[in-house]
């Protein structure tokens, strides 16, 4: 990645143009030509630094629910609970954590009552207890990632 | 260090209409737009809508807040920002809000939430994202952080990330949903 590239990243995490020719208009504010501008997008995507390039939703106003849920796994059964909570298409993202509630996974759904079915159904196949941490009030930052 | 501006809101289920004609284009964009000189053009014409139609409800459901934001997902993890940490707070409830927007406003911090607690195995209602490129350098902010919003004597926890087992952004089809 050089400095170019990093000048892409920093700009786009803050947003992408709605108009026409919105990579020209993009590439316009960095003093990049459109193709040039088109051409890194497609590099940054393959080497992996870029996962997605388009909209993040907002799962709620879309009928959906998000939530952040724990459990507190034994150490020796930790593979066996993580295999089964990771086979769950409705688990967005999941990260052990150094604590003794050592499993943290986002649940996406499509309507707030699966949330309750997914625990439920994960408590079921696991034997864990799954502890449900929606959220209840947001407090905005501004999400870059200096690169 | 600089403080963000920082904007603030209570969750609320306010829900503008979507219909299906926009479910369909947030089905047809979710995994990405089109690398092309037009991409909304690319989009309305594998949906039969017009470029200008397509960019008419982007704009709107942007405006709505549908779309919170538009633009790229970076893996922090390739641009050196390996050590990420979440860190959980006891707070009064009563405080709870303006430390919240104390916490939002470092640079470092790419998420605040409140949460319930769930006594009494859990204490915490209160919940930020450290990035950084170290350990070292998280526990650092830290440091910063609680000494500047106050917060000494608050009980909390750091649960630095061991391994991540699944990062993608939730996935929603075109199928028409009852309501």
């Amino acid at each position: 990645m050089d400095d170019v590239d990093r000048a892409i990243v920093n700009q786009l995490q803050g947003g992408f143009p709605i108009c026409e020719r919105p990579y020209a208009e993009a590439a316009a504010e960095l003093g990049l030509g459109e193709d040039e501008l088109i051409r890194r997008v497609e590099a940054l995507l393959a080497a992996g630094t870029l996962t997605r390039f388009g909209p993040m939703y907002h799962a709620e106003r879309l009928g959906g629910a998000l939530t952040l849920a724990a459990m507190k796994i034994p150490l020796d059964d930790f593979e066996r609970v993580n295999a089964i909570v990771n086979g769950f298409p409705e688990v967005a993202h999941n990260y052990a954590r150094e604590h003794e509630f050592n499993m943290w996974f986002v649940l996406a759904t499509e309507t707030p009552e699966r949330i309750g079915e997914v625990i439920a159904e994960i408590e079921q196949a696991t034997g864990c207890k799954v502890y449900n941490m929606p959220k209840l009030e947001e407090f905005f930052v501004g999400l870059r990632f200096e690169a | 260090m600089e403080l963000n501006v920082v904007k603030h809101s209570v969750v609320t289920s306010q829900r503008p209409s979507v219909d299906d004609i926009d479910r369909r284009l947030l089905a047809a964009i979710q995994h990405g737009l089109p690398l092309t000189s037009r991409p909304y053009a690319e989009i309305g014409a594998s949906l039969g809508m017009s470029e200008a139609q397509v960019i008419a409800r982007l704009a709107q459901l942007k405006a709505g807040g549908v779309i919170r934001r538009f633009g790229v997902v970076v893996r922090h993890h390739e641009l050196g920002y390996s050590a990420n940490a979440m860190v959980v707070w006891d707070v009064p409830d009563e405080q709870a809000a303006e430390l919240g927007r104390c916490l939002a406003g470092f640079d470092f911090i790419t998420l605040c939430y409140r949460r319930p607690r769930r006594l009494p195995a859990w204490r915490y209602n209160l919940y930020c994202m450290i990035h950084g490129q170290s350990r070292d350098e998280v526990l650092a902010h830290l440091e910063w952080m609680v000494n500047h919003c106050g917060l000494q004597s608050l009980p909390h926890e750091v649960l630095f990330s061991r391994r991540r087992f699944k990062q993608r952004g939730a996935v929603y089809t075109s199928g028409r949903r009852a309501r």
